[in-house]
């Protein structure tokens, strides 16, 4: 048997069942290697070990009465620090939330506690999760387990590293351009933003309220299903929250891909994409043809469009969301004021670093009497168009593959001086959030010094089952590689 | 083109004191930005309309019953200063 | 020079739902600081707004009353700004797709009756309060109106003078409170004007630069800050200065109004859809809906009163003024069948007794049916009008039933002629030299002789049977 941290959450809930692990072991083990191990991947920010032991041994014994359990109880998993955790510290790696402790919990988190997960801790982030390489945090940054001088991808690098680094077997991210997907490709592991509305945000710190989207950030696949059997599903205190039905995803588990329609937009795999990325996604493209699928060329022709617009409409709306922090109700407060503007403003300055600030401005700007026709207004549209996009390639295929990111995880502090470059990781990944679509990351090889490529694949609105059978086939079959 | 004194007024829409510096290095990323974002008014779009959503769905409400409210203490326990009932600031007057 | 005074006016006017406009908080007015207060309403970080389905039907309900076209499509929009009673730096109201637009509403003032235009009317969340704190001389903050939903209507810069203003407002009032859905209680600021004004030469085109002054909360200060600015705005112009666009605030007690400090003005609110919430779409069958529902109106009320029930203009237009009276009125019709008899109570002492006690008309000490008890005690016979108005005084103070009173105080009056006959033949006999000057054609005589006899029966006989009978005695 493997060692416990090695353990994916369906591994130790099987192991539960069988009475071979107890789930306060499964939890000491974690807080052991997380004390050992964290010294050098630095992915916690806050850890709630007084509390996971104690529900650990409450559900313990509820195992040796023979309940009935939820889906993941007793399954230890790491949060981003952006979702609200009753009485537990929710700082977004933030000066300004760095003492926030929320009166409440998120809606997924409730879901996960209702279904038994325990909750090891709250883990690292790019400020506000703007970012892609978990650098912006305020606090510290977090190392790629891969190669600990890369970066863990952002902006859930600290989800990514924690779960590649076996300081967790699961965790939850937050995707809003590729905050999930970019990160589990850098780390090598399973990551799925699912479709806008499919997860409740009631409760995640808004980034960009028309793209954020909760997902699982797993080891495997199967995973993956569990945990969005768990979070998904309508939400009253959410109103972008999908009226749908509940399904059972591990339903999709099925090893099999033959006849299904695979296209590759070529615009995703033009210039700008790493000659090694291209041809490991390339690869895992005719793996899914030896495995019964057709593989054809396709074109999303606004693709280029697509991270200006998201730039817009995610600052305008980040500008707008980040107003609330004005030193009033809760976070950081000025020491140096005589009066309410000075609160407002030295307070926010304080608080917020540097690339938070610069995506208010951004944000302000574009909305800005004057602009807002000429930027926020025309990405709007850029929307409607990319939409349009997507529901046409839809309609002849049943999934994209792509590269999740252009490059694999780059050196910390390569592109921490140049914003827009560290903007244009996103180009593969902002294209399914401008649509609302779902998307998984998963590995596929490693690229020549060892880190890990991330396979995109891309389903229709509300069609993960479809993407989490191609991801899970794939998974099965890429050993005979 | 993006002036100092554009981003000067930006920073005070958006209640941020800028120092100098800050305010030369904003003024240089967002030309860049700025002009990379410009790369949206090349695309013809004509006759389209905006969305702001990913999805179509409208008309979601809420019945018009009361919940209870949150404990006072919670609410305020974050607030950097309250008397206990309220939040509290230096006065509006100065 | 002669100047034209041009007035438009916002109204804001709080929805009288049992819960806040995006969260399940109680409206409830009064209540400890921040006790009717969660985290959506005080815009904890990951809260999310979901709107109060009431609120759109009021809103709509509002619109249809005032002659509204009601959007098929309409969506909600942040209005960004920082204020410490704004929790969230912005404030959700509606931009460019309002619930309700190109409304009227028609204005009686004097004589003469005008129309005036309602551009729209949209939704949107109330902010918190302000308290000065007497320990630190600092300021609290109170979320408990943080959230309240609100609908602004704003009307066309159809008014011309203060009188003009404050009939408009009386009338949104009159109007809203019939349909049910605001209390409009100005006193609680549940009502509140914001007077955009300007003056121009006679004759000008050309409007003149226009002043908003806000947050007027009683017809009273809506009157004198239009008065005063009228007034502020000429010795400017005639001084050879210029009216600066500026947005302004009242002192009610000082009786001034006074320009804000250039922080304080509205910047540039930086409006965009919010994307916390989906879009609005009302169909036919929806709007049919509350068409069909919504009460009879103060207008229709109106002209029932005076075609059918045949009350004066002037009486019937004060009546239905205000719901409440209205309904008062009603009950009480319904009950003693005699609509001009409530009528007269209600123009002489109801007006007088609400104001003395600084009530609404639904607030009254006592009831319309017990009103209509004391008409039907005069209307029998039962008591005198004199005693009624005593009846009335004391259920103004104890809100007892009249018939109870009249019962306890033995105050029924008497109609018995044989025992009235009694009375008057001992006066008479008593008092001969009246009887001459009767006789003599002094006609005070018959006053002072029934005088006496309703001393002598305590207030209590029956006058016209009083009359009668000492009549019959003089004219033998």
């Amino acid at each position: 048997m493997k060692n416990i941290c090695e353990l994916t959450a369906h591994e130790i809930c099987e192991a539960y069942s069988n009475k071979e692990l107890k789930v306060t072991d499964v939890v000491k083990a974690f807080y052991e290697k997380i004390k050992v191990d964290d010294e050098k991947i630095k992915g916690y920010i806050t850890l709630c070990e007084e509390e996971a032991l104690t529900q650990a041994e409450e559900i313990q014994s509820r195992y040796d009465a023979g309940e009935e359990m939820g889906a993941l109880a007793g399954v230890p998993i790491a949060i981003k620090d952006n979702m609200c955790t009753r009485g537990v510290k929710t700082t977004c790696a933030s000066r300004m939330l760095e003492n926030f402790i929320p009166p409440y919990d998120a809606t997924v988190i409730k879901k996960l506690k209702e279904a038994g997960a325990i909750i090891l801790g709250k883990v690292n982030m790019d400020e506000f999760a703007m970012g892609g390489s978990t650098e912006n945090s305020a606090f510290f940054k977090t190392h790629n387990p891969v190669n600990l001088n890369k970066v863990p991808g952002g902006s859930s690098g600290g989800s990514a590293a924690v779960v590649a680094g076996n300081l967790a077997p699961i965790s939850l991210g937050s995707d809003t351009g590729g905050s999930i997907r970019e990160p589990a490709s850098f780390c090598g592991i399973v990551g799925l933003k699912p479709t806008y509305g499919l997860v409740s945000r009631y409760g995640l710190v808004a980034f960009a309220s028309s793209l954020d989207q909760i997902g699982p950030m797993t080891k495997d696949v199967t995973d993956a299903a569990i945990l969005l059997n768990t979070i998904s599903g309508h939400d009253e205190m959410d109103s972008t929250s999908a009226k749908l039905d509940k399904k059972d995803y591990t339903k999709a588990l099925v090893n099999d891909v033959k006849g299904l329609k695979i296209g590759l937009p070529k615009e995703f795999f033009a210039e700008g994409v790493n000659v090694e990325v291209k041809e490991k996604v390339l690869a895992a493209a005719k793996k899914f043809e030896e495995l019964g699928a057709s593989i054809e060329e396709c074109s999303l022709p606004a693709t280029e469009y697509c991270l200006p617009a998201y730039y817009i409409i995610a600052c305008a709306e980040a500008s707008s969301n980040l107003g609330r922090f004005d030193g009033i109700r809760y976070g950081y407060r000025t020491e140096k004021y005589e009066n309410i503007q000075d609160i407002f403003k030295n307070s926010r300055s304080e608080g917020f670093g540097e690339e938070v600030k610069r995506r208010i401005i951004l944000g302000t700007y574009v909305l800005s009497s004057g602009y807002y026709d000429a930027y926020y207004k025309k990405a709007q549209k850029v929307r409607t168009i990319v939409k349009q996009n997507f529901d046409k390639v839809f309609e002849k295929y049943d999934l994209l593959l792509t590269p999740t990111a252009p490059t694999t995880a780059f050196d910390i502090g390569s592109k921490i001086n140049n914003p827009l470059e560290m903007y244009m990781s996103d180009i593969l990944t902002v294209p399914v959030n401008v649509s609302g679509v779902p998307a998984i990351s998963i590995p596929c090889g490693n690229d020549s010094e060892g880190m890990p490529v991330g396979l995109q694949l891309i389903a229709k609105h509300f069609d993960e089952e479809t993407l989490l059978r191609a991801a899970y086939t794939y998974e099965q079959n890429k050993e005979v590689q | 083109m993006i002036s100092k004194e554009e981003i000067k007024h930006i920073a005070e829409l958006s209640m941020l004191n800028l120092s100098e510096e800050e305010i030369q290095k904003y003024t240089v990323n967002m030309q860049d930005i700025v002009e990379f974002a410009n790369k949206v008014n090349s695309l013809d779009t004509d006759g389209v309309t905006e969305s702001a959503f990913a999805l179509d769905t409208f008309n979601v409400f809420r019945k018009d019953e009361v919940r209870e409210s949150f404990d006072r203490d919670e609410l305020l326990k974050n607030a950097p200063s309250s008397n206990g009932e309220a939040y509290s600031l230096p006065s509006m007057m100065n | 020079m002669e100047y034209e005074v041009i007035i438009g006016l916002e109204v804001h006017a709080e929805l009288s739902t049992k819960t806040k406009i995006y969260c399940g908080c109680s409206t409830e007015f009064g209540g400890n600081p921040n006790t009717h207060c969660c985290p959506v309403c005080t815009g904890m970080p990951g809260a999310l707004p979901v709107l109060n389905e009431k609120v759109v039907e009021y809103a709509v309900r509002a619109g249809l009353a005032t002659n509204c076209d009601i959007a098929r499509e309409s969506k909600q929009d942040r209005k960004n700004y920082y204020y410490p009673d704004t929790p969230r730096a912005y404030q959700i109201s509606q931009y460019d797709l309002p619930l309700c637009e190109h409304g009227h509403v028609n204005i009686n003032v004097g004589e003469s009756s005008k129309t005036i235009g309602i551009t729209r009317i949209h939704i949107e969340d109330d902010a918190g309060k302000l308290v000065h704190d007497g320990y630190t001389g600092g300021t609290l903050v109170d979320l408990n109106r943080a959230g309240v939903p609100l609908i602004e209507i704003v009307s066309e810069p159809d008014m011309r003078s203060a009188e003009e203003a404050v009939a408009y407002v009386e009338k949104l009032k009159g109007i809203l409170e019939y349909i049910g859905v605001s209390d409009c209680k100005m006193q609680e600021g549940s009502l509140r004007a914001d007077v955009n004004l300007s003056i121009r030469p006679v004759g000008q085109e050309k409007f003149g630069t226009r002043t908003e002054t806000k947050n007027l909360n009683s017809f009273r200060s809506i009157a004198r800050c239009i008065e005063f600015e009228i007034s502020r705005q000429k010795e400017v112009l005639e001084a050879g200065g210029v009216i600066l666009q500026e947005t302004r605030r009242w002192d009610d007690e000082a009786g001034e109004g006074y320009a804000m400090r250039a922080k304080e003005e509205a910047n540039d609110y930086r409006y965009f859809p919010e994307p916390d919430l989906m879009p609005i779409r009302l169909s036919e069958e929806y709007i049919q809906n509350i068409k069909d529902t919504l009460p009879e109106l103060p207008e229709s009320r109106r002209a029932r009163y005076i075609n059918e029930i045949g009350l004066p203009e002037y009486d019937a237009g004060i009546i239905t003024s205000s719901k409440h009276l209205s309904d008062f009125f009603e009950a009480a019709t319904v009950v003693c069948g005699n609509a001009k008899a409530v009528s007269n109570w209600i123009m002489t002492d109801i007006i007088r007794i609400a104001k003395e006690k600084g009530v609404e008309y639904n607030e009254l000490p006592f009831t319309a049916e017990n009103l209509a008890k004391l008409i039907m005690l005069i209307d029998k016979g039962t008591i005198s009008s004199a005693i009624a108005k005593k009846v009335f005084e004391e259920m103004v103070e104890t809100g007892e039933n009249p018939e109870k009173i009249v019962e306890a105080k033995g105050l029924v009056q008497i109609s018995d002629e044989g025992a009235i006959k009694e009375v008057v033949d001992r006066i008479i006999a008593a008092n001969p030299q009246s009887i001459a000057d009767y006789k003599a054609g002094k006609d005070r005589a018959l006053g002072f002789l029934v005088g006496q006899c309703m001393k002598e029966m305590k207030g209590k006989g029956n006058p016209q049977i009083l009359n009668k009978l000492i009549l019959e005695h003089l004219n033998k």
